[in-house]
Formats: structure tokens, sequence, C-alpha cells
């Protein structure tokens, strides 16, 4: 059936014709389309020749566009003071991967039973999900439901709780699984096998490019998370690397600290270009983390309305 | 007659279903056990936090809580009406999300369009990875490329404009530039991902279809326009009326990591989301914040019902609940 669709593109590519508005579409689009994706990698690119470039010549003629240098004393002093750097680093990660698993685990439990077709309920409980998106307290209750009932300042809790469940997750992971056959489930409970075992030995193994796609949105949500930690945390051995990289761009004062502790002279501080390094050093994972979810993206995302 | 026999029977049926609550229950524990940490979630971070709301209209005091602080009636949405910037704040809302969705759809669609007909799948590839990449740095990394190219002193927008002999420009001085940097900066960091949407509807049509429009002699543009675009309509109507329904909620990160706190913005950034953290973390004022809060969600509530109850009458299928 594949080889046969796949035969039938592979002639249909072959009978295309180079007719003149062909030709000019596509003119278009690799203009258009090259024009846009070069302006998106562009600020990438002067934040890497920024953070490569030595301070004094920063100083005087600001931040490059050509590379001035290759210079990495940025990136060493970044590196020079590392137990915050590397603190955050691992707070970061720490809290990046325990909420990733927790939020996949959550968004694809609860969108299996409300995808099995014999659970009577599942529609009341995808409304009961649902409805938080169409309403809710505000900033403020919900803040005050953490720091004055739940206890989640200065708490790791406080970086994981507040991503670990997306109804929207749930949504996608829903109408993925009502796209698998139901025979699957039916036939495993008359095999004796519980719903619990179903989900996890049966139904998660077919759902790979599913929990690729929320994997990528969890991890992604998690490792750029500042609010969280803006919100909920002040003591500084707790800081996410997103947060730290905030506070060292908001003040130039926090970095004179830094350079002091790890004893540089004050005028040779490269304050703009430890900015520009801290920033690579803080996006850097995340970045390559997209070719290898890549291939399952397009195939995981499915929208669905929330009926049905 | 038929009818009747059919609304007894149903009537039949549905009198042992209300006794079996206790039998499903027990038939089907294990997927309720499953529900159940999302549902105690929702419960503790969505739901209570709604019964917190009283705090719009109530003084807070520290010792008496949500619950124990004394009641203020309507002084907390007085103060609002009275400091007149909620209203300044609710209409950079409205205008910034108009521009974001307007030139969202055109950017997002259009791109997925120009990049479905593209010859070179290797160029395809290689472009979209370059789109999508914005869509993986935070805000505050946003942030940071901001000041690399707009800062006064050092930024490469000013070293460009002085190279070529011109006067520096002050994006922080100049409150009436910063919508276009934000509408940039939006588009620049979600086209590639909204396209990927798009782009995953146009690959599941039928490739007949399209081969049929061009036996009878239909050129590229005519298969863009009857074809592609009508096809993505119900695509675009979920992502335009989710987007529509959240007219009056900012993206916060976006205006918090760029504009930072600068009062001299404020006319041209200030959004409905910055006011309200503003009021609860630098002033410390809860009931006012809450208020304002209180009025953003209500509002959001009403747009959305409102959306989705016209977009039912004209067209079911492309309504969300």
């Amino acid at each position: 059936m594949s080889a046969q669709r796949a035969a039938k593109k592979h002639h249909h590519l072959e009978r295309r014709v180079w007719t003149s508005d062909v030709i000019a579409l596509n003119a278009l689009g690799y203009v258009l389309i090259g024009v846009f994706a070069l302006l998106c990698l562009f600020p990438f690119y002067l934040i890497i020749v920024g953070s490569f470039t030595p301070e004094n010549s920063l100083i005087r003629e600001g931040y490059p566009i050509l590379p001035r240098a290759f210079d990495l004393s940025s990136y060493a002093l970044c590196l020079k003071n590392p137990e915050s750097v590397l603190i955050a680093y691992a707070n970061t990660i720490g809290v990046t991967a325990v909420g990733t698993l927790v939020a996949v685990f959550l968004a694809t439990m609860t969108g299996y039973v409300l995808s099995r077709q014999d659970f009577p309920y599942r529609n009341g409980f995808s409304f009961f999900f649902f409805f938080t998106t169409l309403f809710s307290g505000g900033l403020v209750p919900w803040y005050m439901m953490c720091t004055r009932y739940l206890g989640l300042k200065n708490s790791y809790f406080g970086l994981i709780l507040p991503l670990c469940f997306s109804v929207w997750n749930t949504i996608i992971a829903k109408s993925f699984m009502s796209g698998l056959p139901a025979a699957i489930t039916e036939s495993a409970k008359i095999d004796g096998a519980n719903d619990f075992e179903i989900y996890v030995k049966l139904i998660l193994p077919l759902c790979k490019p599913l929990i690729a796609t929320l994997s990528l949105f969890s991890a992604l949500a998690y490792w750029n998370d500042w609010y969280n930690c803006m919100l909920f945390v002040t003591n500084e051995n707790m800081f996410n690397l997103q947060y730290y990289l905030q506070r060292m761009l908001g003040s130039a004062q926090a970095m004179r600290m830094v350079a002091e502790k790890s004893g540089m002279a004050l005028p040779s501080v490269p304050l703009e270009g430890m900015k520009m390094a801290m920033t690579v050093i803080a996006t850097g994972p995340i970045v390559l983390l997209y070719p290898f979810v890549q291939r399952y993206f397009v195939k995981g995302l499915t929208i669905g309305a929330v009926k049905g | 007659m038929k009818k009747s026999t059919n609304a007894a029977a149903a009537d039949l049926r549905a009198a042992p279903r209300r006794r079996s609550i206790l039998h499903t229950i027990r038939k089907h524990w294990i997927l309720f056990l499953m529900l159940l940490p999302a549902v105690a979630y929702v419960l503790v971070f969505c739901y209570a936090p709604m019964t917190g709301i009283v705090l719009a209209f109530k003084r807070y005091q520290h010792a008496g809580g949500i619950y124990g602080s004394p009641w203020v009636g309507l002084a907390n949405f007085k103060f609002l009406m009275v400091s007149n910037k909620l209203g300044m704040a609710t209409v950079n809302t409205i205008l910034y999300n108009i521009a974001f969705i307007l030139l969202g759809v055109v950017f997002e669609m259009g791109s997925a369009i120009l990049l479905n007909e593209l010859f070179s799948k290797k160029f395809k590839k290689v472009a979209q990875t370059f789109m999508f990449l914005p869509y993986f740095i935070s805000w505050v990394v946003a942030g940071a490329i901001i000041y690399n190219i707009f800062n006064f002193e050092r930024g490469v927008f000013n070293n460009v404009l002085t190279g070529m002999g011109l006067e520096p420009f002050d994006l922080y001085n100049t409150p009436q530039a910063w919508p276009f940097v934000l509408i940039f900066l939006k588009l620049w960091k979600g086209t590639g991902y909204g396209s990927v949407v798009y782009l995953a509807a146009i690959t599941g049509l039928d490739q007949e279809m399209f081969e049929a429009a061009t036996i009878d002699g239909a050129n590229v543009w005519q298969r863009i326009r009857h074809i592609t675009i009508p096809s993505l309509i119900p695509t675009m109507m979920i992502l335009v009326l989710l987007a529509v329904g959240n007219i009056f909620r900012g993206d916060f990160g976006l205006f918090y990591q760029t504009v930072k706190s600068s009062a001299l913005l404020q006319p041209t950034t200030e959004i409905i989301d910055t006011y309200v953290f503003k009021l609860l973390i630098n002033d410390g004022n809860i009931g006012v914040s809450a208020a304002a809060g209180l009025y953003q969600s209500v509002l959001c509530f009403i747009t959305i019902n409102v959306c989705n109850w016209l977009v039912k009458r004209v067209q079911p299928d492309y309504a969300l609940y």
C-alpha cells in the first residue's frame, strides 16, 4: 500500500512540468523562504560572533557584524566562576529531565483513558480538563495557592509542578491515540490484561511519534522556563539557567560581583562579551535536541478539536 | 409513533444507567485511577484557585489569607478605573494580538504553501530547520538578541547606522518603534512552528486532486487558490479561533523580557499581563492585581464563548466545542 503510494508519488514528480507559472512560483519561493530562513538564523550568528569578540573591542566598537577575532575569554570568565553556572545547569537539567518524564507520562496516560470509546465518562472528563483553558482565576489566586498553601517558594516542586500537566498535550495525546485500532485494547482485555498494562505494554510502544513530540514540547517548556523561577525562587543555589541569564543581562552589577569573586580586575572584565557567551551556553543543548526529534515531529503533531 | 417508542426505549435504557454509576466505577476502576493524577492536578492548580477570585473584592491581609481578609466591595475595581492604566493596557493587548493573528496566518500559511511547492527537497529541509530555530529559544535569549542589536551604545543596528554616517537610533527612547520590533520578534519566533502545522495539513491532502486540476489546465496559482488554501481553512479556523479567544491575554515573556520595566515605553508596550504582574510583584497590591486578573479572565471567557457560538452557527464543523 505505502510502496504503491510512493511509486505513484515518484511518477507524479517525474511528470512535473517546468511551465512558466511553476518556475515563477519557485523563484518567488526560493527568494522569500531563503531570505526569511537567513533572517531566522542571523541573530544567532550575531550572538555567537559577539561572544567570541574581546571585551575591549566590544567597548570600543560595539557588537560586530563580521567576526573581528576568535577570543575565548568571555567563555573562560563564564566558566571561571563555574559553581553558579554549573549549579544553574544542573538545576535546569534535573528539572527538565524529571519534569519531562512526569509531563509525558501524565499526558499520555490521561489521553489514553479519554480516547477509550468504552469509557462512559470520557466526554465529561474531557470537558472538565478543557474548561480550565477557557476560564482561570488569573495570576494572583494561582500564585497565592502555590506560595501560601502549597509551599512552592524555594522548592524544586515550584519549578516542576507548574509545567507538568498541559491540557493541550493531553488533547494531542488523545487525538493521536484515537487513531489507534480499538481492537488492540479489546483483544488484550480478552487475554486478561488490565487497562494500565495495556497502556504501558501495548499502547505506548505504538506512540513513538507522539512521545517524541510531547517530550520535545515539555523539555522546551522546562529548559526555557524563567517565569516560575522568577516567581518562586530567591535562593541562588536553585536558580535555573534562563533565570541566571536573565539576571546577568539585567544588571551589570551582578556581573561585577561574579567578576570580583573570580579575581578579575574590573576594567578588563568582559561584561558585554560574557552576556553573549552566557546566552550561547544557556541555549546550546536544547537547540541540539531538535534534529533528533525532527523526523517524528510532523507525524506526532495532530491538531484535534476537543469534541469527538 | 416511532418517535415515542424511541423515547420510551431511551427512558428504559437511561433508568438502569443511572443506577449503575457504581457498577461503572467498579468495572473501570483502573481507568479512573489512571485519570486521578491529572484530575487532582487540575483541581489543585486550576479549580481551587478559581475560588481565590474573591480576592478581587477584598483587601488582602497576610494573617487572614485569601478567605479571612476583609471585604472591600468594588474598591479594587474603582482603583483600576481611576488609574486608567488598565484601559490603555487592554487596548494595547487587543491591537498587538490582532496584528499577531493576521500577520501570523499570512506568514505561516504563506511559508507552508511556498515550502510545499519548492522543487529542491534539500533546500526545503534546511530552510525549515533554520526557520524552526527561533522556536527553541526562551524569551530571555530573545531579550539578549534585542540587546545585541538595539543597545544604544554597542548595538549592531547603531553600528551600521553610524558606519553609514547616520544618527544613532535610541529604541529605548522611542515608544512608537516598539510595535514593529515586537511584531517582528513574534513572527520571527513563531512562523517556523506555525508553518509546520499547516504543512502537515497540506501533506495530508489527496495528491490526485492536484493532478486532476493540472490535467484540467489549472496553473499553479489557481491550484493554490482553489485547492490548497480552501483545504487549509479548517486548520486556520481552529488556530484563529483559539487565538481570538485569547485576545485579551498577552504573551507575557515577549513583553517582559524585551521591554523590561521602562515607564517611558508603557504607552505602547504595557499589556494586561505585564500590568497585573507589576501590580502583584512590584507594588504588592494583591487585591487590585486580582481584580485586574479577574477582569481579564472574564473578558477571555466571554470572547471565546461568543466566537465559538458564532462559528458554530456559521459552520459547525469548525467549532471548538
